[in-house]
């Protein structure tokens, strides 16, 4: 008896958490209306057998139950035949009512338009990045064995369909609102799935392959861009954006972006004239990268270039040392601000780069057997050496000081670094950074990177690993 | 010499002569039967503790929480494989279907019973390997249940070292237990059924472990060899699954090979394994429904084809699971057809367990209210199922919660819900004694309703969006601060739907010694395995004489009979008709 007001009560909840859950598909910023219909169909069927056999069997339970020694002798009925079929024949109708659309609706999903134009979506070891054609409206091809650290997407140099392809290396894309696009997907190490809640339409991407979705964006907006298939460690991370544009937005977005012929011709830092635009950097930071605790500033020497180059880019557009709580980068982002340009930066990080390593002595207190149980995760981007890794953008941390690493990770962990909108990879260290729950996780790991050789393992620089 | 049918052949058992040989290396199937119980039990309170760490993970991030990242990712893989394979594949074939089907179909035993102990044996061997690999460097994979290649034996899934290896051995071990446990099945209910025994008088439980192992016998060999490819790929550097890639920046030596070619072959097997779960499942519940409603399962021989049909139906449905795998997408027309075609045998099933309790004399003891509690969760996850089966549906939900609320309910819950009926019924004929009904009640109410209160709103989040497989969820525009909340919610359910199991293994270790003395046939059971002469039946089963099988197993309440039921090895009276 009880089980069957259960059921009842149960039926009731369902439907009224249903009706008032504000927990629902978020609206939608695509034309496949299609397929929230299609979703509906399926509920409204589904709901209405959900309640019919539930109430149904209540109701039995309820009559049927045992009273006592008295109660009726069940009815001994071995089958029914007219019953089983009439009941079979009204389930296939139901089915038939809701696979018919689906199946149409996938036709209009399988079938791009012609006039759909193309961009590009790659995925990586975690990040996303895109390329849309250029001029000749035509991507060049590609290949995952080109890849390198100038051509991070494998694009063909001998391709001339490729030459004036957009490359756009950050997480974020941009496309016009009413027109139809075709995402080719395609990735460069394991599965992914570009997935846009709002868009509704997903797929992997699957290395060896392209595959594609399509859709028309009809709202204006920014929406986030999830990687939805297990694609290691860090796939909680791989996070990007889609912004939608009107046409005139999206096409000054598009004249900012570097051509892949671009790409190919910016020169590499020049170590001399990074020299001189270093002095001022010695001030503090010591006149061979030895870093001074005293004034708060990190050792350099050791450090790839690409790393000293991002973060001073970061600094210098208020990216980095904005947080109100970072004292000691705030007094950085006016320092980096001095440096010109993007060629400014090169050559500066470039001269880091050539500085000789300096050996430090660790001096941090921690349990180094637990702080190396807790850097397996940590070494999955930055090496498991501590060497750092230039495809995950992750910087070399052996060798790094003991103070400045703690000062790092609390900043992390407390929001003060990796939370502004526009730092591409600093969110990803500040969620891997939650699993640090106390001061003494921050402590052990500390005190195992302190072990860790400092010589052995030189992150690689973009000259060396241009080539 | 004359042809002798196997049932009527003496078959010369290998009686224990110590306690080794009768509690430890028995080939009694009964002694076997718990040995895989216990291991499957042990286990699966492995996989529950898994569980229970992510979920403070999800509910509790910056409080409770204390497991990191990797240890999430290698925790949700151990959980799942753990309670796919280990725990629901070994506890429904290796546990029920050897108690279950030599008593049910009348036999002294299963027909190889030394291979039938090697078995357990060689199933207890993959599942210490299984757990070794929490103690390897980097721990187990990480790489999903599903395993899917390349990132599963590359540098940047955690356990892809050495944790995968172990893993793909155990599964390879473990196929090897199933093969010799199955193959004795499937021989056992075609050879040695006794005299009288037809296939349509067999009970729904042997008609479902039957056709279950038949499916896993054709579809673990696909797992088998994908197994092996991968383990050739992690370790001799061939490229069955690898594509040309690049790793960490750096380029591989891998080419040529196919991603998808390894999800086909997973699923090739992957999906008739929810068939492996689902039909001793369905089969059980049936028996119990009939028996404590006092009434004949309605429409049996419509239940015994439409387990068929599903059986045959799940080798054609296979990349459902697919849709949004990059494999061909015009695929997605004929899997979704198969897929909703599945949906029909299905629900009829349903309406006839349901048709089962119409006009029946239904008693709510606890094996019964597991039995519909199952009904009620089985349509959920049902009906679920159509939302993902339609392709174009299953475009927004595919990869969210929607998914992990939906298997949960149908293969995680539902199948569980049968586990506790199924043990609850059979536990005066294993032990001869009863257990606390009341505590058997609480146990029901609180899992039932628990389990509820974890996956109705699950689905929520899928409808919004949030993925699966996510260590944390900060700074996704789109999920509000309440679904972090409901996380939360979630997360406190499943705790304690975790802790209440506590009061199963109280009642069920207490009952053992303390339960009142059960009688032979405590329900007023139809079928042969309560007509033993001894309770717990003795090595051999039936004493000398086997049982002679002369009506189908569901004559309760029959008209003008004497007593509510009539057992299947009671000839029929002078007059009586039967009809089956």
């Amino acid at each position: 008896m009880l089980v069957a007001i259960a059921f009842i009560l149960l039926v009731v909840i369902s439907v009224a958490f249903h009706l008032w859950s504000p927990w629902w598909f978020t609206p939608l910023a695509s034309d496949w209306g299609t397929i929230d219909l299609t979703v509906d169909i399926t509920f409204w069927v589904t709901g209405a057998v959900f309640i019919a056999v539930n109430l149904f069997m209540a109701y039995a339970i309820i009559r049927y139950r045992n009273k006592g020694p008295d109660t009726a002798r069940a009815r001994y009925e071995p089958e029914n035949p007219k019953l089983e079929i009439w009941l079979t024949v009204v389930t296939a109708i139901g089915v038939a009512a809701m696979l018919a659309p689906g199946l149409v609706v996938w036709n209009d999903f399988v079938n791009v338009p012609d006039e759909a134009w193309e961009v590009e979506v790659v995925g990586e070891q975690w990040r996303w990045t895109y390329r849309l054609p250029g001029e000749d409206d035509q991507l060049g091809t590609s290949d995952a064995s080109l890849v390198n650290i100038k051509n991070p997407l494998g694009v063909n140099p001998n391709d001339p369909n490729g030459q004036d392809d957009l490359i756009i290396t950050s997480n974020i894309v941009h496309i016009p609102i009413d027109k139809p696009v075709k995402m080719l997907l395609r990735s460069k190490d394991v599965l992914h799935d570009f997935a846009v809640a709002e868009f509704r339409v997903k797929m992997d991407l699957v290395p060896g392959l392209v595959t594609y979705i399509w859709l028309t964006p009809t709202k204006i907006g920014t929406y986030d861009v999830l990687c939805e298939e297990l694609c290691g460690l860090a796939h909680f991370t791989m996070r990007g954006k889609v912004v939608v544009d009107t046409q005139e937005d999206f096409d000054a977005w598009k004249a900012e972006q570097m051509t892949f012929a671009e790409t190919q011709a910016i020169s590499e830092g020049n170590v001399a004239v990074g020299q001189a635009l270093y002095g001022i950097c010695a001030a503090c930071h010591g006149q061979n990268g030895e870093g001074n605790v005293a004034l708060n500033s990190p050792k350099l020497s050791g450090q790839a270039d690409w790393y000293i180059a991002q973060q001073l880019h970061n600094f210098k557009h208020g990216i980095r040392g904005a947080h109100e709580d970072d004292e000691f980068g705030k007094q950085m982002a006016p320092m980096a601000a001095v440096l010109a340009d993007d060629a400014a930066i090169r050559n500066v990080s470039a001269y880091v780069a050539s500085l000789p390593p300096h050996i430090t002595e660790s001096s941090a207190q921690g349990d180094i057997e637990r702080g190396m149980d807790l850097y397996l995760t940590c070494g999955t981007c930055h090496g498991m050496a501590g060497q750092g890794n230039y495809a995950t953008h992750s910087p070399k941390l052996s060798g790094q000081e003991d103070w400045y690493l703690t000062r790092q990770l609390q900043n992390f962990r407390n929001g003060v670094r990796g939370e502004h909108r526009d730092d591409l990879f600093g969110p990803q260290m500040r969620s891997m950074a939650r699993m640090l729950r106390s001061d003494d996780d921050v402590n052990d790991i500390v005190a195992y990177i302190g072990t860790l050789s400092q010589t052995d393992q030189l992150a690689p620089t973009t000259n060396e690993r241009g080539q | 010499m004359a042809y002798v049918a196997l049932s009527d052949r003496g078959q010369a058992l290998s009686h224990p002569k110590s306690w080794v040989t009768k509690y430890v290396w028995s080939q009694d199937h009964k002694v076997i039967a718990i040995q895989y119980g216990i291991t499957a039990i042990a286990v699966g309170v492995v996989a529950l503790i898994l569980s229970a760490m992510m979920r403070l993970q999800l509910g509790f991030p910056d409080s409770f929480s204390i497991i990191s990242p990797s240890e999430y990712y290698q925790f949700v893989t151990m959980h799942g494989m753990i309670m796919v394979i280990y725990l629901l594949t070994a506890l429904f074939l290796g546990g029920f279907g050897n108690y279950l089907i030599p008593l049910m179909v009348g036999a002294r035993d299963m027909v190889f019973p030394y291979m039938n102990m090697l078995s357990y044996w060689v199933y207890l061997l993959s599942v210490i390997i299984l757990m070794a690999s929490f103690f390897v460097p980097g721990g187990p994979t990480g790489a999903g249940w599903t395993l899917y290649p390349p990132q599963a034996i590359m540098f940047g899934t955690p356990g892809a070292d050495w944790g995968i290896i172990f893993m793909l051995v155990s599964l390879a071990v473990f196929i090897v237990a199933f093969t010799m446990g199955g193959l004795n099945y499937v021989t056992t209910v075609l050879q040695a059924r006794t005299r009288g025994m037809t296939l349509m008088r067999m009970p729904l439980s042997v008609w479902g472990i039957f056709t279950a192992t038949v499916l896993g016998l054709l579809a673990f060999p696909a797992l088998l060899v994908s197994a092996i490819m991968m383990m050739l790929d992690r370790l001799l550097g061939t490229s069955f699954f690898m594509p040309a890639i690049v790793s960490m920046g750096e380029q591989t030596e891998y080419g040529g090979g196919s991603p998808v070619l390894f999800q086909h072959l997973f699923w090739f097997f992957g999906h008739p394994e929810v068939y492996i779960v689902a039909l001793p499942a369905f089969g059980i519940v049936s028996d119990l429904l009939s028996t404590h409603a006092r009434k004949n399962i309605f429409g049996y021989r419509m239940m015994v084809w439409a387990i068929v049909i599903i059986g045959g139906l799940s080798f054609v449905v296979w990349a459902h699971h697919m849709y949004v795998s990059g494999m061909n997408p015009y695929f997605g027309f004929f899997f979704a057809t198969t897929t909703l075609i599945i949906a029909v045998p299905t629900a009829i099933k349903v309406y006839n367990w349901v048709l089962t309790l119409w006009q029946g004399n239904i008693h709510l003891r606890v094996p019964m209210l597991f039995a519909i509690g199952f009904i009620f969760t089985f349509i959920h996850g049902g009906l679920t199922g159509i939302f993902l089966g339609n392709v174009v549906v299953d475009l927004p939900l595919s990869d969210t919660y929607f998914v992990v609320a939906h298997f949960h309910m149908v293969m995680g819950v539902s199948p569980i819900l049968v586990v506790f009926g199924a043990i609850y019924h059979w536990y005066p004929k294993m032990t001869g004694r009863m257990f606390n009904e009341t505590m058997g009640k609480w146990h029901f109410w609180l899992t039932f309703l628990g389990t509820y209160a974890i996956y109705l709103p699950m689905h929520y989040l899928g409808f919004l969006g949030v993925p699966r497989r996510y260590y944390s969820y900060e700074g996704i525009d789109f999920i509000p601060e309440s679904a972090l909340a409901l996380n939360t919610q979630i997360s406190t359910a499943a705790l304690f739907v975790a802790v209440v199991q506590i009061l199963f293994f109280v009642n069920i270790i207490w009952s053992l010694f303390k339960g009142p003395k059960a009688d032979g046939n405590p329900w007023g059971a139809t079928t042969l395995e309560w007509q033993t002469k001894e309770t717990p039946p003795i090595h051999g089963n039936w004493g000398p004489e086997l049982p002679g099988v002369y009506r189908w197993a569901y004559d309760y309440s029959v008209p003008g009979a004497e007593k509510d039921f009539i057992p299947q090895n009671v000839p029929p009276a002078p007059g009586e008709t039967s009809g089956t």
